[in-house]
C-alpha cells in the first residue's frame, strides 16, 4: 500500500544532541526515521522500515508513530536521510524546500543505509 | 617621528588664530613647540588648516546602526566602492559599513567622532563595531534616562547611589558620558505608551522626566564627568515641542557645571524647535530657542540639520519611530532593551517640495545663524537621522553663503517663506565660526579640549588641510568650492600620520576609544551593587557576571578619569 | 578540580549564561543547568585528531601535518575561480571577521547556515523591518505568547523557562499562570501540548491564515471564509481578540514559516501582522535563531559588508542576492568550483542535489568533528571548539552579544589561527 503524505522535516532534541556525533548509531537512530500517526502506520501495515519517495529522491528509514501528526503529515528529522528526498529548489530566495514536499511511503524490507553509505551515493 | 606643516592659513579658535600663516610642529603624534631640521615637511601652500573635525553626535556603531544596515540593502547598494590595496570595500550611504564610516569621516578631515547612544546591555556590540571603524578616535554616550536603577534612585532622591550607578554604568558600557533620550518614555514604550511632557509621572516608578533630567545633571556634576548630560528632549517630532525644549533648558539653571563647560547639551534641535499645533500650522520656533541661547551661558546645542534625499531615522525614542513608520507607511524596526531603553529605525526621504521638510531644513540653519555665539550650536545632522554625515560640507557652505541659501530656498516648498525666518537671515559665518562649530566647540562640549579641537602645544596632531586659500576665496559667492574643498581634504593627519591625501585614504591606523572611569566612595558603590544584583537576579535575562563590557572589546583605550566631588546646587 | 559558573552554552540561539561546568585536569567532567542539547555539546564527543587529505573522495584519508593541510587548503582556494565559504555558525564572531576577509581576498562567496534557517526572515526584514525587543522584555512583560511554526520543547528547551513561558519578572510575577500560550503548527508537537490553545494549520497555508488574521484585525472579518487553511474562523477571531487584549504580546516563529511554501513572504506577513497589532497594544516578534552563533555571523557580516549573508565578492565589492548568491543557489547551478566548509555541516543539512555537487568539487573542511561533510571533503582540518576551548563573542537570538570564556584549554589550533595561515598562504600563492 502506498501512502500519500505531505512530508516535513525539522529539529528534534535527540537529533540536536547528536549534532557533533554524526558518525554514531545514536545519530542514525535520531534522524533516520519517519513519523506518521497510528492510523497511517496501520494503513502501511506497521512495518519496521519504509521507503519514502519524492520527486527528488528516495530513502529508507525506520517507521515511527506520533499521534500528534494529522493523517497526511509525515515528519523526518533534519539530516542526511531527510535531505535525500527534499526539494532543492530555493524558489528564487535561497531556501530549499525542507517542508511541504509531496511524498509516497511504502513498507519495505530493505535496510537503512548508514550515513557513510548515504553520502557515498553522491560521490 | 617629526613632521612640520608650513605655510598653512590656520584657524585655531581656542588659541585665537584666525587665518594667520602659522607653522605646526608635530612630534610623536602630538603638537609640540618646535621640531628639528630632520622633520618631514608638508607645505600647506597658504591653504586652509584646521584641527581635525570633532563630531559630538553621530550614530556610527551598534545595534541600531546594524539593524539599519540589515533592513536597508537598498542603502548598502548605493555607496559601494571595491576594495583597494589600502582600503576594504565601502558600502552604504545613510548606513555605511564600518570601513566606509571611518574612511569617509577622514576624507572630510574629521578625526574624532562620538556615537550618540548605546544601551549598557548592548554596549559590547557598539564596541565591536567601533573597534572596526578605522582611523578616527571615538567614544560612545551611554543611555541612562529610562533605566530602572536610574528611576529608582531618582524616586528615592538618593544622589549618592545615582552617581554610583552612573559611574558603574559607564564602566559596564565603557561609555563616555550620560545620554538621556525622551526620559521616562523608554520605560513607557515597554508597553507601547509614552510620556507627553516633563511633568508626566512614569507609572510603577513614580518619577517625572523633569526629575530624571535634573537628577542626572546633578550626578554628572558630582562625578565631574568631562561631558555634560546630553539630552534628546521629550516630545521630539511633535508640533509645539519647542515649549518642552525651552522648559528642559530652564532646568539647567538648577545645577552648576563642575568644569568649564555647559551643564546641559540639548541635541539635534531640528527635531525639537517645532511650533504650531498640528501639521497644518506647523512652523519653526528656532528663533525663540536661539533667543534663549543668546541669554544663557550654561547650555549648548547641535543642529541636527536636515539634508534632502535619503536618510535613516534611528533613535532610542521608540514611540517617535513607531509614529514615523505609521505616518510614512515605512518599514519599522523596534528594539527595546530590558530595564534600559527603547529604540527604533525607520527609513525616510526628505523632499524639497514637502512643506514640513522645507520648514525643518530651515530650523537647523536658523538656530546656527540666529545664535550669536558659535560655541553654542555645533554642526551636526544627527547622522543619519537628518541626513548622512558626508553632507557636512553642504551644511558648511549653507552657513557661509546666504547666496547658496537663497538659491536653495527657491527650490523649496513655499512654506519656507511663511513658516520660517531663514529667507530673511543674511548672516554668513566665517571660517573661524565653522572651526568652532566643527572643532573647538565640539571638543569643548565633550570636555576634550586638552587634546582635541585645537592646534596648540599638547594637542593630538589631528589636522585637516583643505584645498582653498581663505584670503583668496569669497565663500559667499564660491560656495560650491567651499563644499567640494571640505568634502575632500587635501591632507588629513591623524596622530601625526598622513591618513588622507587629496581626498583619498592612504593609511588606516586604528583610532582610540575614549571612555570614562569615574570613582565614587566605596560604600555608595557597594550599596548600589546590592540593588543591581537584585535586578539581575529577578529581572535581567542574563547574569551580572556576563553583563559588563570586557577589556577585549576596547583594544586601544583612552581612559579619562573622573570622580565624585561636591556639587554646587542653586 | 575547577568549577566554572556563569558559563555560556554554545549550542542554540538561547545562549543560556547560567551554566556550571566542572573540569578536572583539562577535561570537562560535569555540566549543570544545561539542557540535553547544551550538555551533549559541552560534555563532548569524539574529535578528529589530525588533519587529513585525499585526492579521491572515495578513497581513504592520509593524516598530514597542519602545515601540509593548510598548504593544501590554500592551493584549493587560491586555484579556484568561484569559491564558496560556508558554515560559520558554530564559530565565534572573531572567526567570522577572518572569514569575510578571506572571502573578500579570494573574490569568493561567503554564506552561513541562516541560508537553510532564518535567511528568509532577513529577506522579510528588508521589506518590513522587525518590531522586536530583548528577551528580558518578554520575561518581564509578556502576558500572551504565540509560538508559530516552531517547537522550543525540542529545539530551544530552556527558552520557555528562562524567557517566554515560565519565567517570572517585574510585571509577570505570576509566571506561567499570568500568561496565555498559543501554539500554531501543522501537527501537535510537544510545545503544543503545553499550550493553552493549539491552532492546527494545513501545511503550507500559514500565509493565508496570517492574511485572515490581518483582515479580522482591520475590521474586515466579513471577507474571511468559514475556514482558512483548515482553521475555523471562530478560532481566528478568538486569536485576534486574544492578541488585542494582551498587555504585551510576543510572537516567536521558526522553520514552519521560513521553510514552507511562501518562505520569506510568510514572515513578511507575520511582521506586518505584528506591526498592525501595535495600533492596539504592544506586540513584538522574534525569530527563533537555532544554530549557536548564526545571529553573530549576520551581525558581523552586516557591519563589514552591509549585508547579513550570501555575499558575493567576485566584483571586488559586496553583492547580495539570495536566490542567486546563497549557498544552495550556487550549488544548484553548479557554479562553485571549490568550497571551504567551516563550523557548519553542509553535507548533512543541504538537499542531496547540493551534496552531489560538493562531491564533485574540491572541499576543505574546518571542523572538530567527523560528519557528512567530512565524507565529501578532500582536506580536513580539525580545530578547537569555539565557546568551550576558545574565548570570544556570540550573539543571542535577540541580538544581545555575550562573551564566552574558555572552559578548558584547546588541544587543537583555533579557527582563527588556521584561517590566518590559509589567508597568508593564499596571498603567497597568488603573488601578493
Amino acid at each position: 500500500m502506498t501512502l500519500k503524505v505531505t512530508l516535513i522535516t525539522g529539529r528534534t532534541i535527540n537529533q540536536g544532541a547528536n549534532l557533533e556525533n554524526k558518525t554514531s548509531s545514536d545519530y542514525m537512530d535520531a534522524t533516520a526515521y519517519c513519523e506518521v500517526n497510528s492510523k497511517a502506520a496501520g494503513l502501511l501495515g506497521k512495518p519496521g522500515n519504509v521507503r519514502v519517495r519524492t520527486e527528488y529522491g528516495d530513502v529508507i528509514v525506520k517507521l515511527k508513530e506520533n499521534n500528534g501528526n494529522p493523517d497526511d503529515i509525515a515528519f523526518i528529522p533534519m539530516g542526511p536521510w531527510a535531505n535525500a528526498v527534499v526539494d532543492p529548489d530555493t524558489k528564487g530566495c535561497g531556501m530549499p524546500g525542507f517542508k511541504g514536499i509531496p511524498a509516497e511511503i511504502e513498507a519495505t524490507d530493505d535496510r537503512i543505509l548508514l550515513m557513510k553509505e548515504l553520502i557515498a551515493r553522491y560521490k | 617621528m617629526e613632521l612640520l606643516i608650513k605655510n598653512g592659513a590656520v584657524y585655531d579658535p581656542v588659541n585665537g588664530i584666525k587665518g594667520d600663516k602659522t607653522d605646526i610642529p608635530i612630534k610623536d603624534g602630538k603638537i609640540v613647540a618646535s621640531v628639528s631640521s630632520k622633520a618631514a615637511v608638508i607645505d600647506a601652500g597658504g591653504r586652509l588648516v584646521m584641527p581635525g573635525g570633532v563630531d559630538a553626535h553621530s550614530h556610527i556603531a551598534g545595534a541600531k546602526v546594524n539593524v539599519g544596515r540589515i533592513m536597508r540593502p537598498e542603502d548598502t547598494r548605493i555607496g559601494i566602492r571595491p576594495r583597494t590595496k589600502i582600503t576594504r570595500p565601502y558600502t552604504g550611504y545613510t548606513v555605511p559599513n564600518v570601513y566606509a564610516m571611518g574612511y569617509r569621516y577622514a576624507q572630510m578631515g574629521y578625526t574624532t567622532v562620538f556615537e550618540a547612544a548605546q544601551a549598557i546591555m548592548k554596549a559590547r556590540h557598539t564596541h565591536e563595531e567601533l573597534e572596526e571603524i578605522p582611523i578616527i578616535d571615538k567614544g560612545a554616550l551611554t543611555l541612562f534616562g529610562s533605566n530602572w536603577p536610574t528611576m529608582d534612585y531618582v524616586r528615592e532622591k538618593n544622589m549618592d547611589k545615582l552617581a554610583a550607578y552612573v559611574a558603574w554604568g559607564l564602566l559596564a558600557s565603557r561609555g563616555y558620558g550620560i545620554k538621556v533620550v525622551n526620559p521616562g518614555g523608554g520605560e513607557m514604550w515597554g508597553f507601547g505608551k509614552n510620556v507627553t511632557g516633563l511633568d508626566d509621572v512614569v507609572p510603577n516608578f513614580d518619577v517625572t522626566p523633569k526629575d530624571i533630567i535634573v537628577s542626572l545633571m546633578k550626578a554628572n556634576e558630582m562625578l565631574g564627568l568631562p561631558h555634560s548630560v546630553h539630552l534628546h528632549c521629550n516630545n521630539l517630532g511633535k508640533p509645539g515641542n519647542y515649549k518642552t525644549t525651552l522648559a528642559s533648558m530652564e532646568l539647567a539653571k538648577q545645577v552648576k557645571p563642575s568644569r568649564d563647560r555647559q551643564v546641559l547639551h540639548v541635541t539635534h534641535l531640528t527635531f525639537n524647535v517645532w511650533g504650531g499645533t498640528n501639521w497644518g500650522d506647523f512652523e519653526s520656533k528656532a528663533d525663540e530657542v536661539a533667543n534663549y541661547l543668546n541669554s544663557s551661558e550654561n547650555i549648548t546645542t547641535d543642529m541636527g540639520q536636515l539634508i534632502f534625499g535619503s536618510a535613516t531615522t534611528m533613535t532610542a525614542d521608540g514611540p517617535v519611530q513607531y509614529a514615523n513608520a505609521k505616518l510614512l507607511h515605512a518599514k519599522w524596526a523596534n528594539g527595546d532593551v530590558e530595564l534600559e531603553d527603547a529604540s527604533g529605525v525607520v527609513p525616510i526621504f526628505y523632499v524639497k517640495q514637502v512643506s514640513i521638510h522645507a520648514i525643518m531644513w530651515a530650523m537647523g540653519l536658523e538656530l546656527a545663524l540666529l545664535t550669536k555665539d558659535p560655541y553654542k550650536v555645533l554642526l551636526t545632522t544627527d547622522h543619519p537621522n537628518g541626513g548622512p554625515f558626508v553632507n557636512y560640507p553642504d551644511v558648511i557652505a549653507l552657513l557661509m553663503s546666504n547666496k547658496k541659501r537663497q538659491e536653495e530656498i527657491k527650490t523649496l516648498h513655499e512654506a519656507v517663506h511663511k513658516r520660517t525666518k531663514i529667507p530673511g537671515i543674511e548672516r554668513e559665518l566665517d571660517f573661524n565660526d565653522i572651526a568652532i562649530m566643527t572643532r573647538a566647540g565640539s571638543a569643548k562640549v565633550l570636555g576634550l579640549l586638552d587634546t582635541k579641537g585645537h592646534l596648540g602645544v599638547g594637542a593630538d596632531a589631528d589636522i585637516a588641510i583643505y584645498d582653498i586659500k581663505p584670503d583668496q576665496i569669497d565663500p559667499s559667492v564660491e560656495h560650491a568650492r567651499i563644499k567640494s574643498a571640505f568634502s575632500s581634504a587635501a591632507y588629513t593627519i591623524k596622530g601625526g600620520e598622513v591618513v588622507v591625501k587629496d581626498g583619498q585614504v592612504v593609511a588606516t591606523p586604528a583610532g582610540r576609544t575614549f571612555w570614562v572611569d569615574a570613582s565614587v566612595p566605596e560604600q555608595h558603590r557597594n550599596e548600589m551593587l546590592r540593588d543591581i544584583r537584585l535586578k539581575f537576579k529577578n529581572y535581567y535575562s542574563i547574569n551580572l557576571a556576563n553583563y559588563m563590557v570586557q577589556d577585549a572589546y576596547v583594544t586601544h583605550p583612552n581612559v579619562v578619569k573622573a570622580g565624585a566631588i561636591p556639587v554646587e546646587v542653586n | 578540580m575547577a568549577v566554572i559558573t556563569d558559563a555560556l552554552c554554545p549550542f542554540c540561539g538561547c545562549v543560556c549564561d547560567d551554566i556550571t561546568v566542572v573540569t578536572e585536569g583539562n577535561k570537562i567532567t560535569d555540566v549543570k543547568h544545561a539542557c540535553k542539547l547544551g550538555a551533549a555539546k559541552i560534555m563532548g564527543h569524539h574529535r578528529i585528531k589530525e588533519p587529513m587529505v585525499r585526492d579521491d573522495k572515495k578513497g581513504n584519508f592520509k593524516e598530514v601535518s597542519y602545515d601540509e593541510a593548510i598548504d593544501a587548503a590554500a592551493k584549493v582556494l587560491a586555484g579556484s575561480k568561484r569559491p564558496l565559504l560556508y558554515g560559520w555558525a558554530s564559530a565565534l564572531c572573531e572567526v567570522h571577521k577572518k572569514g569575510v576577509l578571506l572571502a573578500e581576498e579570494l573574490g569568493g562567496i561567503i554564506d552561513n547556515t541562516a541560508s537553510v534557517c532564518h535567511g528568509p526572515s532577513t529577506l522579510a526584514v528588508h521589506e518590513k523591518g522587525l518590531p522586536t525587543s530583548t528577551l528580558g522584555q518578554i520575561k518581564n512583560r509578556a502576558d500572551v505568547v504565540v509560538f508559530w511554526g516552531c517547537n522550543p520543547v525540542q529545539a530551544h528547551p530552556r527558552h520557555m523557562g528562562r524567557y517566554s513561558v515560565f519565567a517570572r519578572g517585574f510585571f509577570s510575577d505570576k509566571g506561567r499562570k499570568g500568561r496565555k500560550i498559543v501554539v500554531v503548527d501543522v501537527r501537535k508537537t510537544d510545545t503544543a501540548n503545553i499550550a493553552d490553545e493549539y491552532i492546527e494549520v494545513q501545511q503550507g497555508k500559514d500565509y493565508l491564515v496570517i492574511s485572515a488574521l490581518r483582515a479580522i484585525l482591520a475590521g474586515q472579518a466579513d471577507v474571511v471564509p468559514a475556514a482558512v487553511g483548515g482553521v475555523p474562523k471562530e478560532q481566528l477571531v478568538k486569536l485576534v481578540d486574544t492578541m488585542k487584549a494582551a498587555r504585551f504580546g510576543a510572537v516567536f516563529f521558526g522553520m514552519g514559516l521560513t521553510q514552507s511554501q511562501g518562505r520569506y513572504k510568510n514572515i513578511d506577513n507575520a511582521i506586518s501582522l505584528t506591526t498592525e497589532l501595535n495600533s492596539f497594544t504592544k506586540v513584538v516578534i522574534m525569530p527563533m535563531r537555532g544554530h549557536y552563533n548564526v545571529t553573530g555571523f549576520g551581525q558581523v557580516c552586516a557591519w563589514e559588508t552591509g549585508f547579513a549573508s550570501a555575499v558575493d565578492f567576485s566584483r571586488g565589492a559586496p553583492y547580495y542576492n539570495p536566490g542567486e548568491t546563497a549557498a544552495n543557489d550556487l550549488l544548484y547551478r553548479r557554479e562553485v568550483d571549490a568550497a571551504l566548509i567551516i563550523a557548519g555541516d553542509a553535507a548533512a543539512h543541504f538537499p542531496a542535489n547540493s551534496v552531489r555537487h560538493l562531491a564533485k568539487i574540491p572541499v576543505v573542511q574546518i571542523d572538530p568533528y567527523w560528519n557528512p561533510t567530512t565524507e565529501v571533503a578532500n582536506v580536513v582540518i580539525p580545530t578547537a571548539i569555539c565557546g568551550i576551548e576558545v574565548e570570544g563573542t556570540a550573539y543571542r537570538m535577540d541580538g544581545v552579544s555575550l562573551r564566552y570564556r574558555k572552559m578548558v584549554e584547546p588541544t587543537h589550533p583555533t579557527d582563527i589561527e588556521i584561517l590566518e595561515k590559509i589567508t597568508e598562504r593564499v596571498r603567497e600563492i597568488r603573488g601578493e
